[in-house]
């Protein structure tokens, strides 16, 4: 029992992190419906910002934090305005033009910083374990829980309670109406395609003290994260949250009853079987075309 | 097509044809005249210093090329040059065998230093064998290998376990936990293991293979947690081996207890993972950059000096630098004139060179016999070696394998 229960944790873990990357995809695609492919770079931009505030300013990951998510935020703006703008009317080349964006980004750190593998410390105030009986939980992973689920009812709220978000949701169920009632469209999208931007940096400041930090790092993650896009339901918000939950407990029940490389399998094909199914996933958003 | 253009052509092709076939044999006879040398030695440097691999190729670049400009700097060798010739395979083991080639038919080279990977290895080997050339490998790799034209400088699965194995049942405890990434270095390095722990009496809790690349480890460590091995022996590179140690240390297991003995963790891992998460765990190889002896600090201080005071040496940078003077032993042992793969090999077996690690020597096998060491790290990042084998260690690459050796005359079968 002892061994479920900290897979269990595991998994929630898992999910978490997960859930914090997927979440600026998700929005990126559900309101603009570009498939931001320079994602797994903003992670890692993320986490070499704090890499230097940390071995220049000397400052701690929880303090970085929002320094973190304003300068990947800038830099998602910049992208967005850039290039993004410049073609909503062709989807499929932002996909290219986005896998070009993340290259660059990736060689920029590469010849910049160096590809050799940073060290960033954790927080000290959140050292240590929680033990419940057999099973230990790791306080740096509980806070990442933590914040990963304050990040998604900020993103609801926002979504929800906030003019921004209403002319937002207006934007994305028409966009050529809500210009007629002065929204201005571009400047919504440029925001919340730096707000995506944002998150994907907190998600690299937060993993950096469990993963290493390496020009490439994004790759892999933002694999991940499409997976829980995918099975969420583009758009949806709750859908993302759940997907994520599902995928993170998956991996982590099957890897502890066969191993991780056969449990990456597993669960690839518990997607590919979901999708089969329902091909929009579990909760589709309900967006107009 | 005319009748007559057609028949002119196919005679042209004939011709060609038979001229291919009458280069044949020679080439099938593999006698191919000496080097002609002009007024310095042409060596290749196959090192990524793109790409995913370049992290530590770029380290053992560096090894390299400044072993080439001390030899070049003392007078070169019987007074030539030695001129290094620099291609970057960008990580792709396709692009390493294309470089290789043009290493060797248009530099003309007479040696060629590089790669990590034995993926990179593995597809060289098929064109320096062709070419006739020799191919000086630097890592540590997991054996069952046994070319002519390889110059293996790095340890073997025997060099690295024989004396680890037994001092960690002896200290630790017989229950060993293996974990590595998913390939073949990892999967041969247990097969020694295994065999080992089943000779000292030893056991396998677990063994567990992880995709490259993989970078959270709680399923791994709450499986450790359960298991409660007495060891931890682990094979897991790179990256991996950093998100590994970092996760290990955050869920606060105790290295005392069970501690982390790592095949592939070196000073460059360390500095990823902190000092403060690597100290206490251990790694077993020939060389630790804080290995004491004059012939060290002289590399170290060099090095520093060279690329900046905050780069590390480490196992495998060091058989780079290293494997470069026994190149240069090598060609100052033989007739400046007759300077073939044949003679240089020759020349090469038995070569005694005092590496920073100890004096090492060249087998007949072109493996490399070593200074087996097994260090602790320490908060600052370095290594404490705790002991060394009394005597230089030979290289069996086939020690896993029963009835199998790899002699001076290629593999042998009992």
């Amino acid at each position: 029992m002892d061994v479920l229960f900290n897979q269990l944790f595991s998994g929630l873990s898992m999910a978490s992190i997960l859930l914090i990357i997927a979440l600026g995809l998700a929005i990126i695609y559900g309101s603009m419906g570009v498939i931001n492919l320079a994602h797994g770079e903003l992670v890692m931009l993320g986490a070499y910002a704090t890499w230097a505030l940390q071995h220049f300013f000397g400052f701690s990951i929880l303090l970085a934090l929002p320094f973190v998510f304003v300068a990947v935020g800038a830099v998602g703006w910049l992208i967005e305005k850039i290039i993004v703008q410049r073609l909503y009317s062709r989807p499929l080349d932002t996909i290219l033009a986005t896998w070009g964006i993340g290259i660059i980004l990736q060689q920029i750190v590469r010849i910049a910083i160096g590809p050799e593998s940073r060290f960033v410390s954790g927080p000290e105030i959140l050292r240590g374990n929680i033990q419940i009986g057999n099973v230990y939980m790791s306080n740096y992973r509980i806070f990442v829980i933590v914040l990963s689920i304050a990040i998604l009812g900020a993103t609801w709220a926002i979504m929800t309670r906030t003019e921004f978000g209403t002319k937002l949701r207006a934007v994305i169920q028409n966009r050529s109406i809500s210009e007629c009632y002065g929204i201005e469209s571009e400047r919504i999208y440029s925001l919340t395609f730096a707000y995506g931007a944002g998150l994907a940096g907190v998600a690299g400041a937060l993993i950096t003290p469990l993963f290493s930090t390496i020009p490439t790092m994004g790759t892999g993650l933002v694999v991940n994260a499409f997976l829980v896009v995918i099975v969420g339901g583009l758009g949806s918000l709750f859908g993302t949250a759940l997907a994520a939950v599902l995928i993170g407990q998956a991996t982590a029940l099957f890897s502890i009853v066969m191993n991780d490389t056969l449990g990456r399998i597993a669960v690839l094909i518990c997607i590919i079987l979901l999708i089969r199914l329902r091909p929009r996933g579990l909760f589709p958003g309900k967006t107009r075309n | 097509m005319k009748r007559r253009e057609f028949l002119s052509r196919v005679s042209a092709l004939g011709v060609a044809g038979s001229a291919g076939a009458l280069s044949a044999p020679a080439l099938l006879l593999g006698t191919r005249p000496a080097h002609a040398l002009g007024d310095d030695i042409p060596v290749g440097l196959l090192f990524s210093l793109t790409g995913s691999v370049a992290v530590v190729e770029h380290t053992l670049h560096d090894a390299a090329l400044m072993a080439i400009d001390e030899i070049n700097a003392q007078g070169g060798i019987h007074g030539r040059m030695l001129r290094p010739i620099v291609e970057d395979p960008a990580s792709d083991p396709a692009t390493y065998a294309d470089r290789a080639r043009r290493l060797m038919i248009r530099d003309k080279c007479v040696s060629v230093f590089g790669s990590y990977t034995s993926a990179s290895r593995q597809a060289v080997l098929p064109v320096v064998e062709q070419r006739n050339n020799l191919y000086w490998y630097p890592t540590l790799y997991e054996g069952r290998e046994c070319s002519r034209n390889i110059m293996y400088g790095g340890a073997v699965p025997n060099q690295q376990q024989d004396n680890m194995i037994a001092w960690a049942v002896e200290n630790f405890g017989p229950r060993f936990y293996l974990i590595g990434n998913n390939y073949v270095y990892p999967k041969e390095e247990n097969n020694y293991c295994k065999k080992l722990l089943s000779e000292l009496g030893g056991e396998v809790v677990h063994e567990e293979y992880v995709p490259l690349g993989h970078s959270d480890f709680s399923s791994a460590i709450n499986r450790i947690r359960a298991e409660k091995p007495d060891v931890i022996f682990a094979t897991v590179v790179g990256d991996s081996d950093v998100a590994f140690a970092r996760q290990y240390h955050a869920a606060e297991l105790d290295p005392e207890k069970m501690p982390v003995i790592s095949l592939t963790r070196s000073e460059v891992e360390v500095k990823a993972i902190g000092g403060e998460a690597a100290a206490g765990h251990f790694s077993s190889a020939p060389y630790f950059m804080n290995h004491a002896s004059a012939e060290n600090e002289r590399f170290v201080e060099a090095y520093k000096s060279r690329y900046g005071g905050d780069q590390v040496t480490h196992f495998v940078s060091e058989a780079a630098y290293f494997q470069v003077y026994q190149f240069k032993a090598a060609m100052e042992a033989l007739d400046p004139k007759n300077v073939t793969t044949e003679t240089i090999r020759a020349a090469a077996v038995g070569t005694k060179l005092m590496a920073p690690q100890g004096e090492v020597l060249i087998d007949e096998n072109l493996h490399t016999h070593l200074w087996p060491k097994v260090a602790q790290w320490q908060a600052d990042g370095q290594a404490q070696v705790l002991f060394g084998t009394e005597e230089r260690v030979a290289p069996k690459p086939y020690a896993a394998y029963d009835g199998q050796s790899c002699t001076g005359a290629g593999l042998v079968e009992a």
